[in-house]
């Protein structure tokens, strides 16, 4: 097993039906399974001897508010027998749960804390599901696509209650976001006002 | 009669010289034993992957400078790499030995740190105010090609912001000369030394199995004694026309962790040096006009030049839409960006995959059955930054 179309004919030939789509670009392997099928197809990229895959480098997780299926989820692989990488996917719905690595990957534990915390998926079987890079009590899932970016509240030392407290952002000035992609139409913003303002004459 | 013994559960940090920076560690006390550590991070997290993609491609490499704080440039090339393979632009080679000196000037910087201060947890003053010094003039040159001591802002893709100033190469391989006798001035403090033996010595075993199992990289994977080092298996930049050697541990305990360090600073003075005498005058960023932005001289006498000035530092380039993932061997371990692009001039999306996150996850596994006073001896040989731990 020496180069990516071997390994991507050998994964293709084993695992069958449960390979939507594969494709080499970048000197990656990407493959995109189903859901339910990814326990299945991780315990034999790990385990075959023409895989390999021993190194669960990251998983993550993917926001298109638009698209019939919201999440799409990415777990990327290293084999280092056979210096090649792997990027698994697979897409799911909003409030799907999906099967916890953190038997197979004992690294997987923290990646998959990260993805519950950044996107609010959850996962079975995973023993500790805990929020990890934010705050304490913290509300939302900041890399959703609709959590803004200046975040929802903000803190502060409250003199009278003598603790930090946690309250709607108030922001001196609009976030601007400039629309380069249409120059002269102006910002979205800037558009808001105007046409408030040509309502109210 | 019976008496009931509770465990004690202890907090360490977030405010411990020890801990390295703002990690908040729940130890579970049996006697002196540690029967779990649960450490809670994200104290630093400043949300930096939702920034990136708010920002376009060359308003982001500045968020890369502030991940692993101690080693900038290493970060910036993950990144570099990324949009330059998915644009597929080529780096000028000299650009290509610029920005392989300076991830190796990044390598020195961190491995100082690390090794210093890790004897600094386990007792010695001396090393860090040695290496410390060290640290300064290196921080000297990353002042003078890019202009700031850390935060650098140096790569671009298709290769580096600006020149060397004059006399810049002849110092760095000045120091090159004089740096070795260092490394053996703190390998006289510290190698042999019967207390930071001690102190190091079969504690924080890891096996290669296990290495592998948790996703170790760089030292702490090489310490266990897996050859694995991307300069060398997937190489990228100018990487693969120079010649190095991999230092690999024995044991996987911290003190295997330390002395490769060491041998890998003496490997990046010498990939230095081969850099230096192998360097030739030319361009240090790609010639084109819609990527790389043209010389301030230009802009009073050329049209063109003065639109691609202006396109470039508003709306940005626009990369087409791929998708990638690109890693480096950054002075912790492998150091990652899956990137991402929509077609338009900001990421969509921008993973970062940082080593120090790997390795901390697996303080509950390392420290099990130690004592409470190894664990400042583990976390130093973790080697842990928590700008990229956090985000």
């Amino acid at each position: 097993m020496n180069t990516l179309t071997d390994l991507e004919k050998k994964i293709n030939s084993e695992l069958g039906t449960k390979i939507n789509n594969s494709e080499i670009k970048h000197d990656q392997l990407y493959i995109d399974i189903d859901k339910d099928d990814l326990i299945d197809v991780i315990l034999f990229i790990k385990t075959n001897k023409d895989t390999k895959f021993r190194q669960l480098i990251d998983i993550t997780a993917v926001d298109y508010p638009e698209a019939t299926q919201r999440f799409e989820l990415v777990y990327l692989f290293l084999s280092h027998e056979f210096n090649q990488r792997l990027i698994l996917k697979y897409h799911i719905n909003e409030n799907e749960v999906i099967n916890s690595l953190t038997s197979i990957f004992p690294a997987a534990n923290w990646m998959e804390r990260e993805v519950f915390d950044m996107y609010g998926i959850t996962f079975k079987d995973h023993p500790d599901l805990r929020r990890i890079l934010t705050d304490y009590g913290f509300q939302g899932h900041p890399l959703r696509k609709d959590f803004p970016l200046t975040g929802n509240t903000e803190v502060r030392y409250s003199e009278d209650e003598k603790k930090v407290i946690n309250e709607p952002i108030k922001l001196e000035q609009n976030y601007r976001n400039f629309d380069y992609e249409s120059p002269w139409e102006g910002t979205k913003y800037i558009k808001d006002q105007t046409n408030n303002n040509d309502k109210k004459n | 009669m019976t008496k009931k013994i509770k465990n004690l559960n202890l907090n360490f940090g977030p405010q411990h010289p020890a801990a390295h920076g703002v990690l908040r560690l729940i130890l579970e006390l049996d006697g002196e034993v540690v029967e779990k550590a649960d450490p809670h991070i994200g104290l630093l997290h400043r949300g930096t992957e939702k920034l990136i993609e708010n920002k376009t491609y060359m308003q982001a490499v500045p968020y890369f400078d502030r991940l692993d704080y101690v080693a900038p440039m290493n970060q910036e090339h993950a990144f570099a790499l990324a949009i330059e393979k998915i644009l597929k632009i080529d780096v000028p080679i000299r650009a290509q030995y610029i920005r392989v000196i300076f991830c190796e000037i990044g390598r020195i910087l961190s491995h100082i740190l690390n090794v210093t201060t890790q004897a600094l947890d386990v007792g010695a003053l001396t090393p860090s105010l040695w290496g410390f010094e060290e640290r300064e003039t290196l921080m000297t040159f990353y002042e003078r090609a890019s202009g700031s001591r850390l935060h650098a802002n140096y790569f671009r893709a298709g290769g580096v912001h600006q020149d060397l100033p004059a006399g810049l190469e002849e110092d760095i391989a000045k120091f090159c000369e004089s740096f070795p006798k260092i490394i053996n001035d703190l390998e006289n403090l510290l190698t042999d030394n019967r207390i930071f033996k001690q102190r190091n010595v079969d504690i924080g075993i890891v096996t290669k199995e296990d290495a592998l199992d948790y996703s170790f990289t760089g030292v702490m994977i090489r310490g266990s004694g897996v050859p694995w080092d991307l300069r060398k298996s997937q190489p990228y930049d100018c990487y693969n026309q120079l010649d190095f050697k991999i230092p690999v541990g024995k044991n996987g305990d911290c003190y295997d962790r330390y002395l490769c360090r060491i041998e890998e600073m003496k490997e990046s003075v010498s990939i230095i040096k081969q850099c230096l005498s192998k360097i030739e005058k030319g361009p240090i960023k790609s010639q084109d006009g819609k990527i790389s932005p043209p010389p301030k001289k230009e802009l009073k006498q050329s049209m063109e030049a003065l639109i691609h000035h202006f396109k470039l530092f508003t709306e940005g380039y626009r990369v087409p839409k791929d998708e990638i993932y690109t890693a480096v061997e950054a002075p912790k371990g492998e150091f990652g960006v899956y990137l991402i692009s929509d077609g338009t001039s900001k990421p969509y999306k921008c993973k970062i995959r940082a080593p120090g996150f790997s390795h901390l996850q697996s303080m509950d596994y390392l420290i099990k059955g130690h004592m409470l006073a190894d664990v400042p001896a583990v976390l130093g040989s973790l080697d842990i930054v928590f700008g990229e731990v956090d985000r």
